[in-house]
């Protein structure tokens, strides 16, 4: 349902777009049967409904339709670019995971100490750094300065998975670190909110150290609005890498996306929107489905 | 067993407890009572040692040899849950939602006897039994999502006693629960002390609930004992005058001067009726579960007919989610029937027109359960009382400002309350203030929603006094809604009973407390706790036991 | 605790406090920027190209021999526009939609709601994306992306807060007054939820300068000659390894600018509900 309404609301906002594309793919210089000679053989000349239709109903049996101006199919476009931004997206997603539920846990227990309040002034600054800056600063430090790890470029999969991988360390970073600032202030607040329920001092009257009561009894419950910043910060990332791509100059969706735009390649960057957008809705269902595992009164009682 | 002794407690400076003195022998039921903010369940908690971050205490607190204050947590660690355990009052929050309740129970066993899956599934069978949850009907991979407020209540119970504790503190486990649960769970835990010689603490707000079931009993006040003794020596000679107070505010029943106004005497009601419900029903649709299976929708109010006269009193009694509250909302306008019809003064609401409905809300005011949510914080008492004077835009502001005065008087208010805020207010004095927004464009017809439940008792009894005489003076009509029997008797003429959504008896209130006829009626009758008749029970039971030692 | 003031208990709130003095400095660094800057930012001086913090230049010139330092001020009134305009857009649409949807509930509550489920699995980058793609790039392009990216969030936000009050005692007592729901609804609904929205205002604003910076660096953004913040990093990045400054310093205002923002907001939330601030601390 949101996959259609996005689908009409992102073909026909294109569709207005200003500039044909015909007449930009021949230059200003191209006479006039030429232009309509190419937007005849682009399909461009057949009504608004019927293209959309035609666009739409391809999608679904994985035909994206051809690239105006890279003329290859865009499935394979896509396909070639998208092994970079969600490795890229994924890797950013588990080490801002795997870096801030810990320090929101360690920081939820001291809470008022100095460690505490060390850790959340520098979750402060975290949310404030821009990303792509953040990733200017690295590359300085590890590529210009110490020559540590490559600054931009991507050798490509076939080269070896670890130089790919290389490749993506910095930019993984960059996009993990400020998202893991907010994503551990979260984890604390909502730790230090179940830390006041009735059932932790249930647990505790139980005889369960504090500990045990945070570990088994909190922690769980701690992780339901953990789990829906999860989720909308897979979408940031996502957009994240658009901006990030272009500071490590990788060949991602990202980059497609800004040569697309700038040559009025519509198909390509509709293509690639609507691919964004359903694996945002693909993540909701995920976060959903993770609720579901978490908190057991959302689950559908088939009794 | 346990005795604490000179116990003092201050939380941040401000000090909470101060020389409180009690003990507690195995096999006995100890009573503490006292008005919120007494401190009671802060002296529970001192025995726990779970008291709030910056807490400050001093004296001994003495259990089975061990010194529990200032004691190391590994000692704690090993007695709560083992030989100290707890139930507390919310049973809806109480437990983990995310971990079922056969784990619940048998974490603390796992914990502390070591005992292996298979055999602390074996005990946790054994106790749900114990406390009336047979395992047939109750598994034990129910969530608590799944078991109603009472039930839970039981799990915490089970919880408590896994390891059969040789102290049990109860802090207001019935608070949260109807009457009719509640006379179950107090009998439960009466007959777990009898079986298992345990001794229970049992802390309360209610002296009738503790009449009934302690031996012994401690009353608190401002972080100080003030009383304490036998139960039945104490609550019969009611020696404290403080005591005296509470026993007389629990019993309370305002002065009537007037004689009843019954429907059956139709000398008395030749006026037409007020308020009229014919058939009323409202049915809300229900989530769809699965795609497969529609449950059927949920019947709120099920085919109801009620009046009200003139200046009648009119109680609306049944347990927490019989439809009382639905209902009232349909009396109001607020919610329309799904069938049937409401006509108040002759107007239907939602086929009326908005002048008609406007005349006709002026002659019908409400009054809420909670005296804290039932205000706009942002707003000065003098707009917030003002507020239904909406209903009347012809008059001038000095007018409007007379009449908040004047209702400011009838309730025992001045003027100077007209340029604070709510919070700057107690508890009672906002129902005060919320009586006074009723009755500021003088209606017919007053709707009170629990008016006094939210209320200690000794405020309970003032505002009812004034309730009561504000009938008199006003000539209103009142519609009561409660699941006290005791505030309805203080103060109705007739009571409607209500059981899932359905009218099941009408009676004028004498009648229905000495002769209940339907089963909800007895059921709500028996299991009102009674100071009276819980002393009265008492003395037989001495006299009897006198009779043995002899 | 009730007994002292708004003013002193705001005094002794140190995230209010600094947060309030950065914010402060930034907005009054912007507004001096219109009368007075240490040297013109339109003029380019290719002699002075490059240069190291001096004391001629505390942040040093860029690639044309502009003063950085001149730029950032410049940049800030930028920054604070697109955001501030896309807050108010944010507030002025999304917040009478979410109380309409809570006000009014069945089946104009669930198409606004799904409505803005759409709108808000695009990212304020993506729909920056298209809306630059359709109208080319620019200021105005970037205020109506972060915009319509900000309508969902207080529209969610409004509707919750919403939703909470409506079964409130003092609501039914007006409804028991007769008052329509519209006239509730201004009367005690909005200003019980003003305190969240001054709140969830602040943060959306930070984050709109980030998003700001963000759209302007990739270059769907502020155009040159215009300096913005994101428009900077952008040119410094070809530099990198020869003239760091031209990046950190305005990579810096942002920071410093959003962590000021995000710290004013927070020291709001302490005091404007404490119940929240309770179960923050």
């Amino acid at each position: 349902m949101t996959l259609v309404v996005a689908s009409i609301i992102v073909f026909f906002a294109l569709e207005i777009v200003p500039g044909d594309p015909a007449e930009v793919m021949l230059g200003i210089n191209a006479t006039d049967e030429a232009v309509a000679a190419l937007r005849e053989s682009l399909g461009l000349n057949k009504p608004v409904l019927e293209r959309y239709f035609s666009w739409t109903t391809g999608m679904l049996v994985g035909d994206f339709g051809r690239s105006y101006t890279y003329s290859v199919d865009v499935v394979e476009l896509v396909s070639e670019r998208v092994v970079i931004s969600l490795p890229l997206a994924l890797m950013a997603l588990a080490l801002s995971t795997a870096i801030a539920i810990p320090v929101g846990l360690y920081a939820a227990v001291r809470r008022g100490k100095l460690t505490d309040t060390l850790v959340m002034g520098l979750t402060q600054l975290g949310i404030a750094i821009p990303n792509f800056w953040f990733a200017l600063l690295l590359v300085y430090v590890m590529a210009i300065w110490l020559q540590l790890l490559p600054g931009g470029g991507f050798p490509g999969w076939e080269n070896g998975i670890w130089n790919g991988i290389k490749a993506l360390l910095l930019p993984t970073v960059a996009l993990a670190l400020p998202q893991a600032a907010i994503l551990s202030r979260v984890t604390r607040s909502s730790l230090l909110e179940t830390l006041g329920e009735d059932y932790i001092r249930t647990a505790r009257a139980k005889g369960l150290s504090q500990r045990a009561a945070v570990l088994n009894h909190a922690l769980r419950n701690a992780m339901i609005p953990v789990v829906t910043i999860l989720g909308l910060q897979f979408a940031y990332l996502l957009a994240g890498t658009i901006i990030i791509e272009n500071v490590f100059y990788l060949p991602g969706l990202g980059r497609l996306v800004f040569q697309a735009i700038n040559l009025r390649d519509l198909i390509v960057v509709e293509s690639v929107v609507m691919m964004l957008v359903f694996a945002i809705i693909v993540i909701n269902l995920i976060v959903d489905l993770a609720y579901a595992w978490v908190d057991p009164r959302l689950r559908i009682r088939s009794a | 067993m346990l005795a604490i002794k000179d116990l003092s407690l201050s939380i941040g400076g401000t000090p909470i407890l101060k020389d409180i003195d009690l003990s507690l022998e195995k096999g006995r039921i100890l009573g503490v009572v006292g008005e919120s903010g007494s401190g009671k369940s802060m002296t529970a908690l001192s025995a726990m040692q779970l008291l709030p971050e910056g807490s400050v205490t001093s004296g001994s607190i003495m259990f089975e040899g061990h010194s529990l204050l200032g004691a190391s947590d590994t000692l704690m660690q090993d007695l709560r849950g083992d030989d100290i355990a707890m139930i507390f009052q919310e049973p809806m929050t109480a437990l983990n939602p995310v971990h079922t309740i056969g784990d619940q129970i048998a974490e603390g066993i796992i914990l502390h006897d070591g005992a292996g899956r298979q055999e602390a599934e074996t005990r946790v069978h054994e106790l749900l039994n114990l406390v009336g949850l047979p395992p047939e009907r109750f598994p034990l991979s129910r969530y608590p999502h799944e078991l109603s407020g009472g039930q839970r209540q039981r799990v915490m119970i089970a919880m408590a006693c896994a390891q059969r504790p040789s102290l049990l503190i109860a802090d207001e486990p019935t608070t949260a629960l109807d009457v009719t649960l509640q006379a179950q769970i107090l009998r439960l835990l009466r007959d777990l002390v009898e079986q298992t010689g345990m001794g229970l603490m049992l802390i309360s707000h209610d002296l009738a609930v503790v009449a009934e079931v302690t031996d012994d009993i401690v009353v608190i006040r401002d972080g100080r004992v003030l009383d304490a003794g036998p139960t039945g020596s104490v609550l019969r000679e009611l020696k404290h005058p403080y005591t005296r107070q509470l026993a007389e505010a629990s019993s309370h029943v305002p002065a009537k001067t007037r004689p009843p106004v019954l429907t059956a005497d139709q000398e008395r009601v030749q006026a037409s009726p007020m308020l009229e419900l014919r058939s009323v029903s409202r049915v809300f649709p229900t989530r769809r579960k699965s795609l497969w299976r529609k449950e059927p929708p949920f019947i709120a109010v099920d085919d109801v007919s009620l009046t009200v006269y003139p200046g009648q009193s009119i109680g609306l009694v049944g347990e927490s989610g019989c439809g009382k509250s639905t209902l009232a909302r349909m009396i109001l306008g607020l919610d329309a029937p799904t069938n049937g019809t409401v006509h108040f003064l002759g107007t239907e609401f939602h086929t009326a027109n908005h002048d008609e409905i406007r005349d006709v809300r002026k002659n019908l005011q409400v009054v809420f359960q909670d005296p804290f949510s039932s205000f706009n914080p942002r707003h000065k008492v003098a707009r917030l009382v003002a507020e239904p004077l909406y209903l009347e835009p012809e008059l001038s502001n000095d007018q409007k400002h007379e009449r908040v005065v004047r209702a400011l008087l009838e309730v025992g208010l001045d003027e100077s309350a007209m340029d604070k805020y709510p919070h700057e207010f107690s508890g009672g004095q906002r129902q005060r203030l919320a009586i006074a927004r009723a009755l500021i464009t003088r209606p017919a017809l007053i709707v009170a929603d629990e008016p006094v439940s939210a209320l200690d008792v000794s405020i309970r009894a003032q505002v009812l006094d004034l309730l009561s005489e504000l009938r008199e003076r006003l000539n209103l009509a009142y519609l009561f809604i409660s699941h006290d029997l005791g505030v309805v008797r203080a103060i109705c003429d007739e009571v409607f009973v209500m059981e899932r959504g359905r009218i099941v008896e009408h009676d004028t209130v004498a009648q229905v407390f000495d002769q209940p006829k339907s089963d909800a009626a007895k059921a709500l009758v028996r299991a009102t706790p009674d100071l009276e008749r819980a002393l009265a029970y008492r003395k037989d039971v001495a006299s009897v036991e006198k009779v043995e030692l002899r | 605790m009730k007994a002292r003031s708004f003013h002193q208990r705001a005094l002794n709130n140190r995230n209010f406090v600094v947060g309030l003095v950065i914010s402060g400095m930034v907005v009054a660094l912007a507004l001096t920027s219109f009368l007075w800057t240490p040297y013109d930012v339109t003029s380019l001086e290719i002699g002075s190209k490059l240069q190291s913090p001096s004391s001629d230049h505390i942040f040093g010139t860029d690639h044309f021999g502009r003063d950085i330092f001149s730029m950032i001020m410049v940049g800030a009134r930028n920054s604070i526009a697109v955001a501030f305009v896309a807050v108010v857009l944010g507030l002025g649409i999304g917040v009478p939609i979410g109380c309409w949807a809570a006000a009014n509930r069945g089946i104009i509550d669930e198409a606004l709601m799904r409505g803005n489920d759409v709108i808000f699995a695009f990212p304020a980058l993506l729909s920056a994306v298209i809306i630059t793609a359709i109208f080319g790039p620019g200021a105005i392009n970037a205020i109506i992306a972060i915009g319509i990216f900000n309508i969902p969030v207080f529209a969610r936000l409004s509707r919750g807060a919403a939703l909470a009050l409506w079964p409130r005692d003092f609501i039914l007592a007006a409804r028991a007054a007769g008052k329509s729901r519209s006239l509730i609804t201004i009367e005690h609904i909005v200003p019980n939820m003003l305190n969240l929205l001054v709140v969830q205002g602040t943060i959306a604003f930070a984050l709109g300068i980030l998003q700001e910076a963000a759209l302007a660096y990739v270059g769907l953004g502020t155009q040159p000659p215009f300096p913005s913040w994101g428009k900077m990093l952008n040119e410094a990045q070809t530099m990198m390894s020869f003239a760091p400054h031209m990046a950190i310093f305005p990579g810096l205002a942002i920071v410093i600018t959003v962590l000021g923002l995000n710290l004013l907001g927070d020291g709001l939330r302490d005091l404007l509900d404490p119940k929240l601030a309770r179960e923050r601390s």
